[in-house]
């Protein structure tokens, strides 16, 4: 499978993708014993559990995530924040890193504002909550966000943060990905220029092989051509 | 003076040959050809021409369900708009939802219902919207040939791809997919859905009369069309998500954006704006 030109087998909404003694994992569904891809996506085998990773979809939040979210409503104690999903989701004044009086929301978050937060639990009809608890949480201030598809997220990230963690290193950005799509960066214009177009490379081309060799090698590249921090005296 | 009672009334609609007028077997579909992802807002959009017919699909979803007041709180809802242009036909249409259209959009949505796994979206909805951009019958088989593919592609789980074809009966003989002329002067037209993995019919309406054994062929000639329509939906959807490594390579940005931006040019003071230049 692996080497240049080569790509994942793409499978459709009531392809079969495996038989029996194999587990129906997310994406997947089985029906007398066979089981069926329910998205648009990827197969993937793992521990006998077949599952499909999507190429598309909407964000659905879920316990735990980090999630990048905009201020949209205010109320006397809670906030209520846009995180890119159907659900809207408020975060409460307790739920917050500072000591909220009642009605006093807006001294703190205003619309508009964006935050860096956790998703705190999410029931059964989808109900969901958010955080600032943890010491990543809180409003991001200067840098710059981009919107990418959430399905893309895992790639962005990398094994074990592998790939958003390389682009950290070779352009010296701050970088926050969050799970609803959103990414937060922050560093010198250019090198930060640079990153942003990284990430949407692997965003347009996400389901192909060799992407992190060819992700490090368009910033080499533009950090060559364009002068990069290296050649730059540093302030 | 001209014999005017021998004077034939009815269009022929098939040569003794038994083709139809524009060169089909009874058998044969007009030639279909399914873009996938051609909307860029849109979460999930296709566009279809089959025939005569130009149709667009877009979905959004699952997103949150306006008004309040719809919101299931166990599953979502699959809504569905029909819509023509009012250019879509030879006389202009009226635009707007008429009962037409009212009919059409409630028998796609709930044909989708029975393939999304709504359960796993309570309190939201899945908006289907399909746009008929020139009709030359069998729009509303297209329309839904062509949601099936947008709904997959905005990543929708779903059972399986719905697929839809028409066949009636013209002059007596039971043919597949009739054009605007065979529909306009034929006996019956009958349009279906299908899941084809499974063999659900999920839509299935009547126009004209046919008897059983009429009924039983137009069954057969669909479903059998619906499985061929099935594959060319995959390879839409196929053929939009195929890319090689060499693409990447090829269309990566040969470099980040110049570092200096360019000034604008100064204007000078003496400038032509223009007649409408103050």
């Amino acid at each position: 499978m692996q080497g240049s030109g080569s790509l994942r087998p793409i499978v459709i909404p009531g392809e079969a993708v495996g038989g029996p003694g194999l587990k129906p994992g997310p994406g997947t569904f089985s029906e007398n014993g066979e089981i069926f891809a329910a998205q648009l996506g990827v197969r993937t085998e793992r521990d006998g559990c077949v599952s499909i990773i999507p190429l598309s979809g909407r964000y659905i939040p879920q316990r735990g995530d980090a999630v990048v979210g905009e201020i949209v409503d205010l109320g006397p104690s809670h906030w209520l924040v846009n995180i890119n999903s159907p659900y809207p989701a408020p975060l409460h004044a307790t739920e917050s890193p500072w000591r909220v009086e009642f009605g006093d929301t807006s001294r703190y978050l205003k619309v508009g504002d964006a935050i860096l937060c956790h998703v705190l639990s999410v029931d059964e009809i989808k109900r969901v909550q958010l955080t600032m608890a943890g010491p990543d949480a809180g409003r991001l201030q200067g840098g710059m966000l981009i919107e990418i598809s959430p399905t893309k997220v895992p790639r962005v990230i990398g094994k074990q943060g592998s790939m958003v963690s390389m682009i950290k290193d070779l352009t010296g950005c701050q970088i926050y990905v969050g799970q609803n799509g959103r990414i937060w960066l922050d560093g010198e214009d250019l090198p930060t220029a640079i990153a942003a177009r990284a990430i949407r490379l692997i965003e347009e081309r996400a389901q192909a092989h060799g992407l992190t060799e060819a992700v490090r090698d368009l910033i080499e590249r533009s950090l060559r051509e364009q002068g990069g921090p290296k050649d730059r005296p540093r302030e | 003076m001209e014999d005017i009672e021998h004077i034939e009334k009815e269009v022929k609609l098939i040569d003794a040959a038994g083709r139809r007028m524009d060169g089909r077997k009874f058998d044969e579909l007009r030639p279909i050809r399914i873009e996938a992802g051609v909307l860029r807002r849109a979460d999930g959009s296709a566009y279809i021409e089959w025939g005569g017919n130009r149709v667009l699909a877009a979905v959004y979803g699952p997103r949150e369900a306006h008004p309040r007041h719809l919101q299931d709180p166990a599953r979502a809802l699959v809504q569905c708009r029909y819509n023509m242009a009012p250019f879509s036909v030879s006389d202009r249409k009226r635009p707007g939802p008429d009962r037409r259209s009212v009919e059409i959009s409630k028998v796609i949505s709930e044909a989708f219902s029975a393939v999304v796994f709504k359960e796993q979206f309570p309190r939201t909805s899945v908006d289907i919207f399909i746009e008929v951009l020139q009709a030359d019958a069998g729009t509303r088989c297209a329309g839904l040939t062509a949601a099936s593919v947008a709904l997959a592609d905005a990543g929708v789980p779903m059972r399986d791809l719905v697929t839809s074809c028409a066949s009636g009966k013209i002059e007596g003989i039971v043919c597949l997919d009739l054009n605007k002329d065979e529909d306009n002067f034929g006996d019956a037209d009958c349009p279906m859905a299908v899941v084809p993995r499974t063999g659900e019919i999920v839509l299935l309406q009547m126009d004209g009369h046919l008897s059983y054994d009429e009924f039983q062929k137009v069954m057969d000639l669909s479903i059998g069309a619906a499985h061929r329509i099935y594959d060319m939906q995959r390879d839409a959807l196929r053929r939009r998500y195929s890319v090689t490594l060499e693409d990447i390579l090829k269309d990566a940005p040969r470099s980040a954006p110049s570092r200096e931006p360019t000034p604008p040019e100064p204007v000078p003071s003496d400038f032509d704006l223009g007649p409408e230049g103050i």
